[in-house]
């Protein structure tokens, strides 16, 4: 197998493997980035609303009030610590994105322009604050394109459309690196590294209706499962509560944050009545269960009352057509409706994973030890929404997520910096670190037998979107844990037909199958065992949040398959502690 | 509904091929794009290759020839199709496999464009002010997803895809130039001397024509050529 060594490899060419590629870069790192697919065609690109800070560009705002409003958000189960980091590093995040070149829309002063966004606060939950810095509602578009720009200037190398394998490790637990096959000529690469970061991004393909790109299939954090890494934190999926109903596309916390609201099917703005201060900006999962509740009691729209309404009209088309171009062109595009007249139906849609690989502030992999503290995995990074800070804790705030990789990308990178000033020279590979790799390629050549890898797909999307959805209970969680382990039993029996070396996507499909298989089980195995409602995790079984037994991170292992917790971290970096409340909005 | 569909794999065909596709109109939804309907016929062929991605218009993945018309398969309308279909790859560029055509030509050129904002003055420890008004003259440009449907749609890039940088590259040396940070105006003019990187525009506008997300490259190399004249007065 032909071999490539950097300093740094980074697996994911989204905005938290462009951003710590380019701290790295203007280093003088040699860095290599992997993608399977071009850069720019990574998810962040079709994030719409904007980046949270503290700019006060608008009104009054500092980064402790961010800081309350997203330790709230998180339902007190995002680690204190991260949050003041992320929260106080957001304004230097997003001014040296403005240098980098992104195109922000602008207030008359000149200064980014500032929106609304869902769970805002001034003042430690007093009234709304104006926190998200956007492009229009481009801003991840903005945001992704500018840093591969950059890179492209700091001469970045890039491995475009090769997939990731498997991670190669040593016997000791050191990470070296990873293999990765060229899709286009079908070729195996090792690309040793004396770090890797893992920036692959979220599992949003675990729901049949999703507002995710279908790339999204946790390649990145099944890798870490298959390498003895646990899953932090998986119970916890976002729904977000403006899907397009039926067909998934995001439609912006902006839309709301620049004046719109929901209507139910009898007319009435029924967020009212679930979040009298907050409304319609109130966080998204309590959003979304509302819009869930009012569509379970009969009180929806349409033939089947299966939706809700996303009022715009009442903006006026200006300001529809000035800070909601993108959505306006979706939704013309795909409803044939325009939003500056008509009022858009949607649905709570599988949006974002707060799960995944735990790491701790400085994007290090960390896992218990023994019974023990938990210590870094030598080598190992993540960064972004594969990863879990944890910033989001049980529910992300919106505008949370892009801030998440600029922050968490650019701290890796520095961590990584400091640890190649005294990681000199390259591990050596032991010769049987690859089998697992090769092995995995190796399987996809045998003879088709079995069921195809698109049906099996649609089974397990299908299984998640009715076991493991809004609302949850013992009963239902147990069978989707069963029907995804049974499915996960059949899939060692797929095949494929095709076994052609040339951009082989059938294969490339089957191992992202395999990889949504694991994540899958990671997800409804640590939903069921949490018997508590928290943020996103919703058991009508176990309807209210019980911090005595559950104010903990759950850690999902693989092999042996076990639950395992840990203590989240209470105590922040400067300022006191937030204690859990009652949250509401 | 009936398509027709270029097939080429280097690993078993000796020459590229058409083959015809039937999807039952039960099958299909009032509302369904054109990459739906792929997606359903790679369920039942999996060896029909093709990129895709965000489906929804914005990551620029699945650039295609649709009945002889560069464009985004998840954002063309089934029903607004005349059959059969006929998807080739995207024009005048090396086929990889079936639609996947190689870009690597296509980045280069956009690469040579240094499309990245250029600003040496001392780094300021807030944003860089800048007018709405200014920032307006960003709009059509910035949004560009490097689909590829505009620089294979022109002429002038299938002649000379090496020396002319193509509508998609161009487009982005005007958002910078348009920018009122950058400061690299000369230095950018500079590099789109000659016959070729930029005059090689023949106003064809097939670019303008075919752009999924409705920009129009030709009017910025238009814009360009206006400063490179007054630049030499």
């Amino acid at each position: 197998m032909e071999k490539r060594s950097f300093d740094t490899l980074i697996i994911g060419a989204g905005g938290g493997g462009l951003r710590a590629a380019l701290q790295l870069s203007q280093a003088e790192a040699r860095v290599a980035v992997v993608s399977k697919v071009f850069p720019t065609r990574s998810h962040t690109v079709a994030a719409q609303g904007g980046v949270n800070a503290a700019l006060a560009n608008v009104l009054p705002d500092n980064w402790h009030w961010h800081m309350f409003d997203t330790v709230k958000g998180s339902d007190y189960l995002g680690d204190q610590d991260a949050i003041e980091y992320m929260c106080r590093a957001a304004p230097r995040a997003v001014y040296e994105l403005e240098h980098f070149g992104v195109p922000f829309s602008r207030l008359d002063t000149g200064k980014i322009y500032q929106r609304a966004f869902g769970g805002q606060s001034r003042d430690f939950g007093g009234d709304q604050a104006v926190r998200t810095c956007a492009a229009a509602d481009r801003t991840g578009h903005a945001i992704l394109h500018s840093l591969y720009q950059q890179n492209i200037r700091a001469r970045t190398h890039f491995f475009d459309e090769y997939f990731a394998i498997e991670l190669v490790h040593d016997d000791a637990g050191y990470f070296l690196g990873a293999v990765a096959m060229d899709i286009s000529s079908g070729e195996p690469l090792l690309i040793e590294a004396k770090t890797t970061i893992l920036a692959t991004g979220g599992v949003g393909q675990l729901f049949r209706t999703n507002t995710n790109a279908l790339v999204n299939t946790g390649d990145g954090m099944a890798m870490a499962l298959r390498a003895g890494i646990p899953l932090q934190d998986m119970e916890f999926f976002q729904f977000h509560p403006t899907g397009v109903a039926g067909k998934g596309m995001l439609i912006t916390e902006g839309a709301r944050g620049e004046g719109g609201y929901l209507l139910n099917g009898d007319g009435e703005r029924f967020m009212e009545r679930y979040a009298p201060n907050a409304k319609d900006l109130a966080s998204r999962d309590v959003v979304s269960r509302a819009i869930a509740t009012e569509v379970r009691e009969g009180r929806g729209v349409g033939a089947n009352r299966d939706h809700v309404l996303l009022k715009l009209d009442h903006l006026g088309a200006d300001i529809v057509k000035k800070r909601l171009p993108g959505i306006r062109d979706m939704v013309k595009t795909f409803l044939h409706i325009d939003p500056a007249d008509t009022p858009i139906p949607v649905y709570p849609t599988a949006h974002y994973t707060m799960g995944g690989i735990p790491t701790n502030r400085h994007g290090q992999v960390v896992v218990p030890v023994q019974q023990g503290a938990e210590e870094p995995v030598p080598g190992l990074y993540a960064v972004g929404e594969c990863a879990c800070v944890s910033v989001h804790g049980a529910n992300r705030l919106g505008g949370n997520s892009l801030l998440d990789i600029l922050v968490f990308g650019r701290a890796a990178a520095n961590h990584v910096i400091e640890h190649l000033k005294h990681q000199r020279y390259h591990q050596p590979i032991p010769a049987d670190a690859l089998a697992p790799a090769l092995q995995r390629l190796a399987r996809w050549n045998r003879q088709a037998r079995g069921e195809s890898i698109a049906g099996l797909r649609a089974q397990l999307t299908k299984i998640m979107e009715d076991h493991c959805g809004v609302f949850r209970n013992e009963e239902v969680l147990q069978e989707g844990r069963n029907a995804v382990m049974a499915l996960r039993e059949r899939l060692q029996d797929a095949g494929i037909e095709d076994h052609s070396q040339v951009f082989n996507t059938a294969r490339i499909e089957a191992m992202e199958l395999e990889n949504l298989m694991d994540v899958a089980l990671a997800t409804v195995s640590s939903a069921l065992a949490r018997r508590e409602s928290r943020g996103a995790h919703s058991r009508i079984d176990y309807p209210e949040r019980d911090d005595q037994q559950w104010l903990k991170h759950s850690l999902f292992n693989l092999d042996p398959m076990k639950m395992d917790y840990k203590p989240v971290r209470m105590q922040p970096l400067t300022v006191e502690s937030f204690p859990p409340k009652k949250r509401t909005y | 509904m009936k398509f027709s569909i270029y097939r080429f794999d280097p690993d078993k065909d000796a020459k590229p091929y058409m083959q015809d596709y039937e999807l039952d109109d039960g099958l299909l939804k009032s509302g369904m794009m054109l990459l739906d309907a792929l997606l359903l016929l790679k369920a039942r062929d999996e060896s029909l290759s093709f990129r895709r991605s965000c489906q929804e218009g914005v990551c620029g993945s699945d650039g295609m020839n649709i009945n002889g018309r560069n464009g985004l398969a998840c954002i063309t309308r089934l029903s607004e199709l005349n059959q059969p279909v006929v998807i080739r790859p995207l024009p005048g560029m090396p086929v990889i496999r079936d639609l996947v055509v190689d870009l690597e030509q296509f980045y280069r050129q956009y690469r040579n464009a240094k499309p990245f904002l250029i600003n040496e003055d001392p780094v300021p420890e807030v944003e860089r002010l800048q007018s709405p008004q200014q920032r307006e003259q960003l709009d059509g440009l910035y949004e560009c997803i490097l689909c590829a449907c505009c620089s294979t749609a022109c002429p002038s890039f299938w002649w000379n895809p090496d020396k002319f940088l193509g509508p998609a590259a161009l487009l982005q040396s005007w958002r910078f130039l348009a920018d009122s940070r950058d400061q690299a105006t000369e230095e950018r003019l500079t590099n789109l001397e000659g016959p070729f990187r930029l005059f090689r525009c023949h106003t064809i506008m097939n670019c303008v024509e075919v752009c999924p997300k409705g920009l129009n490259p030709t009017r910025a190399i238009g814009r360009i050529k206006e400063l490179m004249v007054k630049r030499s007065l």
